[in-house]
């Protein structure tokens, strides 16, 4: 399955994730600690510059996943223009624009392989008090391989539809595909089972 | 032990597939996302325990950088974004429709598509609007303004989810799990 990581390289790909998410956690905790459009300001620009330090291709790609943004800049725009709290509208957006800017960087920049031992070290409290997190791994693993696999038997199902009917695709496959995800599940379940299970 | 794991993967994996299919017309030639539909369905199927684990691991997927969410979205820019509170409240929401489902042995379809208007819609929403009040700076009215236009799409759903939940029963009795 194809992930956020941008395929362009840059130098914040061989930072380490540990590290790269610590620093996020920490910014984004600042971001919501101050008020002042200035301070955010800088904030914003700091996060821009690191976007540039990408490179053109890398600064477009952070560009774009930042559209989804829009509709909620629009009613800052309307809402504190009709007020008139210019000064408070500004430091939203930008707080706004800056944290999910940040996170986005971190994605981009870190390998799913890298996100998950970060997850997988964070958990290991977990196991040294003798409690297995080989469910959660192998759930992931799960997750990860049947999501293209249902969303595949997904478009067969609305191809089918197609073919019979000249309305466009409703809720109606929504219950044979939850019923092959029933399937795959009892199939996978009697798998496990079957070389010896979760113990 | 195997069964539930599988099925509560194999359902994190039905919302994100319900997220890559093209948008279904879902009611009055409306064409919305099914995926919301998915977490409802999570709580009426697999229960309240269950449905919450799958829906938990759909989010840590999400936060793992995997473009999981409708339209493709995921990574950790979804968490900092103004709808972050509705993710939260995803995993609460299909604890509650699942906890209701299994409490009330009324009708299975009417039964969950009124649990997923209280545990889908109701819950869901609470922690919606609370998230999106923090992330705007606005007051919790104010921020519930902002949503009031996709309620009507998600008591759709809602009463769908009805009709898949007594669907599935009939097709696969034994694994729908919240009335096992």
């Amino acid at each position: 399955m194809i992930s956020l990581t941008s395929p362009v390289r840059i130098w914040a790909h061989s930072a380490r994730a540990g590290v790269k998410l610590g620093l996020l956690s920490l910014a984004t905790g600042a971001l919501f600690a101050t008020e002042s459009p200035v301070l955010l300001g800088v904030a914003a620009a700091g996060a821009g510059a690191l976007y540039v330090s990408g490179g053109t291709e890398f600064a477009r790609a952070g560009l774009r996943s930042l559209r989804l943004l829009w509709p909620f800049l629009l009613v800052i725009a309307i809402w504190h223009g009709l007020t008139g709290q210019i000064a408070a509208g500004i430091a939203v957006t930008l707080r706004l624009l800056t944290a999910v800017a940040l996170a986005n960087f971190v994605t981009m920049t870190t390998q799913l392989s890298d996100m998950i031992a970060v997850m997988s070290s964070l958990l290991a409290p977990v196991r040294r008090l003798g409690l297995s997190t080989r469910a959660l791994e192998l759930s992931v693993a799960l997750v990860v391989r049947f999501t293209p696999t249902l969303a595949r038997k997904g478009q067969d199902l609305v191809e089918s539809w197609r073919a019979r009917s000249p309305r466009r695709p409703g809720w109606q496959i929504v219950i044979p595909m939850a019923a092959l995800a029933i399937d795959d599940a009892e199939q996978v379940a009697e798998a496990l089972r079957a070389r010896g299970g979760m113990e | 032990m195997e069964r539930n794991l599988a099925l509560i993967a194999l359902f994190a994996a039905l919302i994100a597939a319900l997220g890559l299919i093209p948008k279904l017309t879902l009611a009055f030639g409306v064409p919305i996302t099914a995926q919301s539909m998915g977490v409802m369905l999570c709580g009426t199927v697999l229960g309240a325990r269950r449905g919450a684990l799958a829906v938990l691991l759909f989010l840590a997927l999400v936060a793992l950088g995997l473009p999981l969410l409708a339209g493709g979205r995921g990574g950790l820019g979804v968490f900092a974004s103004p709808t972050v509170g509705f993710l939260i409240g995803f995993p609460v929401a299909a604890f509650v429709t699942g906890f209701i489902v299994e409490r009330w042995r009324g009708n299975l379809a009417l039964v969950s598509a009124l649990a997923s208007v209280i545990g889908g819609i109701l819950v869901l929403y609470v922690f919606g609007i609370a998230g999106l009040a923090f992330m705007l700076d606005k007051t919790l009215t104010e921020a519930a303004l902002l949503v009031t236009a996709f309620i009507p799409g998600d008591l759709i759903k809602a009463g769908l989810a009805g009709g898949i939940t007594s669907g599935l029963a009939r097709a696969r009795p034994e694994s729908v799990l919240s009335r096992g």
